[in-house]
């Protein structure tokens, strides 16, 4: 008569969700108790789900390939014999079952119980033996972890490596490698260490991860140096509060720094075309278009998207062009073309009060200009104090291809651009 | 060539080099007319008279006191302990005066002092220690550890003709039960050299005395259970100890089991996997492993001896255990 629940397990107290990877039954198979059931991964262990008990699977709840939390309802078991196989509506008909009847539902018992032998590809230990074997052989980390082990354990014997290496040399295909399972590399790499039970897994979405992995490889790559720059925007701050109104009026959006500090910057570029470039081995490559890529945060990670040939646009067609892919940003809507091609980026974290960062490059450019924010200072302008909008620049660029002589000529190249605005003039 | 005991050949050594030079001599308990407590000079005295086969007073430190003396004046002293545990009485004698005369004064010491060593005869706790470690932890004196009656008297020989303090082990478990080839030759056995016992290629087992012929019996077991092949190692010597061998050994195999009689605590087999570990760390392919005896006196009950002292069959165990890693 029962009609019991088949529900995700808790396979280890820090693991909040599983994915279901195989249904081993499919609706209307018997399945006995403790017979497998299903299979699920989670990001610490594959596992075979036996069947909480004896019955028929009556519905399959959550499809293969799907990943629900803990404690989620994946299945209904039918356990009363007399039940007819295609019974899919006894689903409606058969009263919920109540909560409380968990001696009728025992959920599987947790990982103690299940958990299989853990894949030996990672953490397995290596005797110094065969470690010299595998330098000498010029057998990789990577390799080395595809080779069965006939050891205890699974360990990888002298025997072992010695049988792998005379086989690659024959051209035999290895068969380590064949069946290896390949090792997804983790985003931003990752340091051991132990959550505590109250702590909370939250799965990196797809722009985290790349983001991460961005990050990793540009601070591997380039050797950074930041240079900073105070800049006076008070010609700019003047120059956008007298125009704010009728620019919102004629173009329907509001008038923002980053069109002016994306202007300056084109014109600099213009001035020190090598700071538009990116590396290829022993080679730099000057690209020819000015395409400026600006940061932006987003509630999924941070996305840049870019202004393709800024170097043809004034500033009328730079501040629609970024009003056009801020506004694509936030509704989802940008094409992987938007994204990609920037030849130079801007981050603009003034936006969030930060007054000094050292922003990471974005490869495979060279160079990045963080913006901090315009806070107003007393200045010293004649030997009188005056009270100005000021700003930190910083750029941080890559000390293979720019020496602090270029750095620092093109920052202030970006700065009297912008100091040099004519308040008066027209935005066109 | 004879088949002798180990016994018979560890006297034909003595024999051979009294004959062959006179400064040689013998001092200890009972050696003389009645022959030594296990007959081991029985017909000496009579042959080579009571001032080359002297009885001595119950006096450990006296019989290894006078040696120093004699040797310090050209003669080649070769002294019986009638049990090995009785050396404690005369340690002072080896260790500060044998052991240390040729550091201090440049004079050279070369004295012989025989050990009967060892258990597996139910000889109770005062009758059954392995000396080696007290010794093997002294610069100064030579020790060496004859397995086979071929080696018992190449290495008596290449003691006596030794200018330094030699200690020679004389397993007594072997005095009668072990029976060999040995060539009425004169011939000696380098001090210092191991002897390759067994070839294979799985592990190898390094070990001298009583326990090579158990671990020569476990590998042939262990090729007949798991076709596994262990090579076995005989030290012959332990000071100095032959650390070419064992290193090449280890290269070999990439496996060591250290099996000796005594027990593991301290004993020589520590010193040679720290020496294995220390510099031959990359051709390891298993921690190294020891078998020795347990960390208690030799016991007089025949059940708990075998219980304390390793045997083939813990040895094969720990071979298989070595094996399968």
């Amino acid at each position: 008569m029962a009609r019991i629940e088949v529900v995700m397990p808790q396979m280890g107290e820090s693991i909040a969700e599983g994915t279901i990877v195989k249904w081993h039954k499919k609706i209307g198979d018997q399945v006995k108790k403790d017979e497998t059931l299903l299979e699920i991964s989670t990001d610490k262990v594959d596992s075979e789900i036996p069947s909480p008990a004896a019955g028929m699977l009556a519905e399959i709840v959550v499809a293969e390939q799907t990943t629900v939390v803990v404690g989620t309802v994946v299945a209904y078991l039918e356990t009363d014999a007399s039940v007819a196989v295609d019974v899919k509506p006894a689903a409606a008909s058969a009263p919920k079952p109540a909560a409380a009847s968990p001696a009728a539902a025992p959920a599987p018992r947790p990982a103690q119980q299940a958990a299989p032998a853990a894949p030996p590809a990672k953490g397995r230990f290596y005797s110094p033996l065969v470690l010299s074997i595998a330098g000498s052989e010029g057998v990789a980390m990577e390799e080395l972890e595809g080779i069965p082990g006939t050891g205890e354990g699974g360990r990888v014997t002298k025997k072992d490596i010695l049988a792998y290496v005379q086989a690659r040399k024959s051209g035999t295909p290895p068969v380590a490698l064949a069946a290896r399972t390949p090792v997804a590399p983790a985003a931003g790499g990752s340091t051991a260490f132990t959550p505590g039970a109250a702590d909370e897994r939250i799965a990196m979405t797809n722009v985290q991860q790349k983001m991460a992995a961005h990050m990793v490889a540009s601070v591997q790559t380039s050797p950074h140096v930041a240079a900073v720059h105070e800049v006076d925007m008070t010609a700019v701050v003047r120059h956008r509060t007298a125009h704010a109104a009728s620019f919102e009026r004629a173009e329907g959006f509001k008038l923002t720094y980053t069109p002016y500090i994306i202007d300056a910057v084109v014109r600099a570029i213009k001035k020190y075309p090598l700071i538009n470039s990116s590396v290829d081995a022993t080679t730099i490559v000057r690209k020819h278009a000015i395409n400026i890529g600006m940061a932006v945060a987003s509630e999924n990670g941070l996305i840049v998207p870019v202004i393709k040939h800024a170097e043809e646009k004034s500033l009328l067609g730079i501040a629609r062009a970024v009003h056009d892919l801020a506004t694509r940003t936030r509704t989802k809507k940008l094409t992987a073309d938007d994204i990609t091609g920037g030849t130079f980026t801007i981050s603009n974290y003034g936006v969030f009060g930060t007054i000094i960062g050292t922003p990471i490059i974005n490869q495979p450019q060279i160079a990045i200009l963080g913006t901090g924010a315009i806070v107003k200072r007393p200045v010293i302008i004649d030997d009188a104090i005056a009270i100005r909008s000021m700003a930190y620049f910083t750029m941080s660029f890559d000390h293979r291809v720019v020496d602090g002589l270029l750095g620092g000529m093109f920052l202030d190249a970006v700065v009297k651009n912008l100091e040099g605005c004519d308040v008066e003039g027209e935005i066109k | 060539m004879a088949t002798m005991t180990y016994i018979d050949a560890l006297a034909r050594g003595m024999w051979e080099e009294m004959e062959r030079d006179p400064s040689v001599f013998l001092i200890g308990e009972d050696i003389g007319a009645y022959g030594g407590a296990f007959k081991a000079t029985k017909g000496f005295q009579a042959h080579f008279g009571e001032e080359r086969v002297i009885d001595a007073p119950l006096s450990e430190a006296a019989i290894v006191g006078a040696s120093v003396g004699a040797a310090l004046l050209g003669m080649r002293p070769v002294a019986e302990m009638q049990f090995a545990d009785f050396v404690t009485c005369g340690f002072n004698q080896m260790v500060v005066n044998a052991a240390k005369t040729h550091y201090r004064w440049h004079l050279p010491v070369p004295m012989v002092l025989r050990l009967p060593t060892g258990g597996y005869i139910h000889g109770g706790p005062y009758h059954s220690t392995s000396p080696e470690s007290w010794f093997f932890h002294v610069p100064g004196v030579k020790i060496v550890a004859p397995s086979t009656p071929y080696d018992a008297k190449g290495l008596m020989k290449a003691a006596i003709r030794d200018n330094n303090p030699v200690i020679v082990l004389e397993f007594k478990y072997l005095y009668r039960r072990l029976k060999g080839e040995v060539p009425e030759t004169d011939y000696i056995v380098p001090i210092g050299t191991a002897e390759l016992r067994r070839q294979g290629g799985d592990l190898t087992v390094v070990t001298y005395g009583t326990t090579t012929g158990f671990a020569l019996d476990a590998a042939r077991q262990l090729a007949a259970d798991d076709g596994m092949e262990a090579a076995v190692l005989d030290l012959r010597s332990l000071m100095p100890w032959d650390k070419d061998r064992v290193l090449e050994a280890v290269r070999q195999t990439g496996k060591v089991l250290v099996v000796h009689e005594d027990a593991v605590t301290g004993g020589v087999g520590a010193e040679i996997a720290a020496t294995i570990a220390d510099e031959s760390f990359h051709d390891l392919d298993a921690p190294v492993r020891r078998v020795g005896a347990a960390d208690v006196p030799v016991p007089f009950a025949p059940t708990l001896e075998e219980a304390v002292l390793p045997d083939t069959a813990k040895i094969l165990a720990a071979m298989k255990e070595l094996a399968r890693y």
